[in-house]
């Protein structure tokens, strides 16, 4: 009882610092002040190489650009600006573009539907695939188009070929051709599409499934029902970013489908088609006559950013879509 | 805990058809549904039920009420298997309803879940509108006719109480109404589909006076047709509209027994402690 008594009293606490009178500024703060016109500096580097590049593009390209332009091809002679065109590049690139989109977004999202909704988070099988995922994506694009070229073609298209051909037929299946080179452009861009897809995913409420399956639903039904539309949006987002990523590639399809010549626009998926990217490298590697080529070159470049642009657009606008059909709201 | 105090006393014979329960009469005894037997579940090392034994009525409302973590939520989730969802829940002892041990091999989860259906504490309606919320279920359990689907929608609304409400709106999304109404959807989507049992978990706790009084009316007006368990955090709540409370701590269960004697007249201390706010 008298170590309680006689305990001193607990220690108060020092009163408030007052260090001065005014919260006026008394210090130049050089930290913040560097750091923060550094950021700003950064950005504006960014931003003006971005304006350069479009800039210079868009001043040299569009006098080349013409109705001519677009809707001829290089029959009469490629290198001329009043007698060259790139309506089948246009054709061409489009047309990889597309089947690439239709290859990989099935796959791609099937793959995430699996490492999300099925695979244990944490069973070493899931981890050997998420790395294989993202190594996938730091290989270089010409070793995919290499590839594309030893199993696609090599491979699968000749064993195709000496199975269902005479032996002294021309390849069908074992040459280059619109349908290897969306393959082997669909293998490169899938982790895109597996990694958007996946955040897509995970960010469902956990209380969406469980609704569902609390009501007898199974689990497939949820995920084809309710899961995979609300991630429709997302999955788009990957469908952007590849189609973003592989309009502008050329190594990947240069042994798999790209022609330096065609004289008709591919039909078939065993035709070889003529490519924007493609031709950018040609013009500036095989013109007998640089200066005279420059404005067709300015002109193709020009044409490949526009479709690009274009191809994002329409994919952009189908994602508002859904996400307006998704709110419903009237 | 002796087995005495969670045993509800049930008559051998058939009972008649019980009657809405009335305050201050003594309830109406009715043939277990749920029958939970020496129940224990473990999340891999650490034991979140033991040995939780006890039977819950017919068309009445059972409230499970204790603090947060003793296990109330969990043994919820039994009921519909919705802990298989969980990796490392293993689970021991038995549960039958009607007689049927849930967790058997050959027991079919989808038509468990049919039969006991769930509202959950956040209210999750699909993104969809509200007609398809309810559709959506009647559809995976095979009504495709158009008629049938819109008569069910309606009643299912009506019975949930959110007809007046939404009659003009069945196709807008659910996600543009209140937290009520989406819980009350939620309800409907539930009962749509007919189940016997409802668990409900919490099901007002994120909700305002108003919607929670209204969620509060709709749980009374549903035991006239269906077997509600319904965990609480609001002592009030379980006292206002259960037949019978049952209160866990750590995963025990403490006590089981008529509401009215729960409240008023407790056998545990711990029981007696919790319900007048001393702890918890």
């Amino acid at each position: 009882m008298s170590a309680v008594a006689t305990a001193p009293p607990p220690p108060s606490l020092p009163p408030p610092a007052r260090p001065g009178t005014s919260f006026r500024k008394h210090q130049f703060r050089f930290g913040s002040f560097f750091f923060s016109g550094l950021t700003g500096l950064a950005t504006f580097v960014i931003l003006a190489m971005l304006a350069i590049i479009f800039g210079n593009i868009l001043i040299m390209g569009w006098p080349g650009l013409s109705w001519g332009f677009i809707t001829r091809g290089t029959e009469q002679d490629m290198f001329d600006v009043n007698k060259a065109g790139v309506l089948p590049m246009i054709v061409g690139t489009s047309a990889r573009v597309i089947l690439m989109t239709i290859f990989v977004i099935p796959v791609g999202v099937i793959t995430a539907i699996y490492l999300t909704e099925y695979a244990h988070a944490t069973s070493r099988f899931t981890r050997i695939i998420r790395g294989a995922v993202n190594n996938l994506a730091g290989v270089p694009s010409i070793v995919f188009g290499l590839f594309g070229l030893g199993f696609s073609i090599s491979f699968v298209g000749g064993n195709l070929d000496a199975a269902f051909r005479s032996s002294n037929a021309e390849p069908l299946w074992g040459k280059p051709a619109l349908l290897w080179a969306s393959l082997t452009l669909a293998v490169m861009t899938l982790p895109v599409v597996i990694v958007a897809t996946e955040e897509a995913l995970k960010a469902i409420p956990l209380g969406l499934r469980e609704g569902s399956l609390a009501l007898g639903a199974t689990k497939l039904q949820t995920i084809i029902q309710i899961v995979v539309p609300q991630a429709l949006p997302g999955i788009l987002t990957g469908g952007i970013l590849a189609v973003s990523r592989a309009a502008g590639e050329v190594a990947p399809i240069l042994f798999t489908g790209a022609a330096y010549y065609m004289a008709t626009l591919p039909h078939s998926l065993t035709d070889q088609f003529m490519d924007l990217g493609y031709h950018v490298f040609i013009l500036s590697t095989q013109s007998p006559n640089v200066e005279r080529t420059r404005p067709i070159l300015y002109a193709t470049v020009l044409v490949l950013l526009l479709l690009t642009l274009a191809l994002n657009i329409v994919a952009i606008l189908i994602r508002a879509r859904m996400r307006r059909k998704m709110r419903m709201l009237h | 805990m002796t087995e005495a105090t969670a045993k509800l006393t049930v008559p051998l014979a058939k009972p008649a058809p019980p009657l809405p329960a009335v305050a201050d009469q003594p309830l109406p005894t009715t043939e277990p549904l749920i029958t939970t037997k020496d129940l224990s579940l473990f999340y891999g090392a650490s034991q979140a039920l033991k040995n939780v034994t006890f039977d819950i009525p017919e068309r009445l409302v059972t409230a499970f009420i204790g603090p947060s973590g003793c296990g109330k939520s969990t043994l919820l989730r039994c009921y519909n298997r919705m802990n298989d969802l969980i990796d490392g829940v293993r689970i021991e002892g038995s549960v039958k309803i009607a007689g049927q041990d849930i967790n058997a091999k050959d027991v079919d989860v989808i038509e468990l879940r049919k039969r006991v259906g769930m509202v959950f504490q956040r209210s999750n309606p699909f993104p969809k509108s509200i007609y398809e919320n309810i559709a959506y279920a009647l559809r995976l359990h095979g009504i495709k006719s158009r008629s049938e689907l819109e008569g069910i929608v309606e009643s299912s609304l009506r019975g949930a109480a959110l007809w007046d409400e939404v009659k003009n709106r069945l196709h807008a999304s659910a996600l543009g109404f209140s937290g009520g109404q989406q819980q009350r959807l939620c309800i409907a989507r539930a009962i749509a589909i007919r189940p016997e049992i409802i668990l409900m978990d919490e099901p007002a706790s994120a909700l305002d006076p108003i919607a929670t009084a209204k969620i509060e009316d709709l749980i009374l007006d549903l035991k006239k047709e269906f077997t509600i368990v319904i965990v609480t955090h609001n002592m009030q709540q379980a006292a206002r509209i259960s037949d019978y409370t049952a209160f866990f701590y750590l995963g025990e269960l403490i006590e089981y027994d008529t509401t009215s004697k729960i409240f008023t007249n407790p056998a545990k201390k711990q029981t007696e402690d919790y319900v007048t706010g001393r702890f918890g």
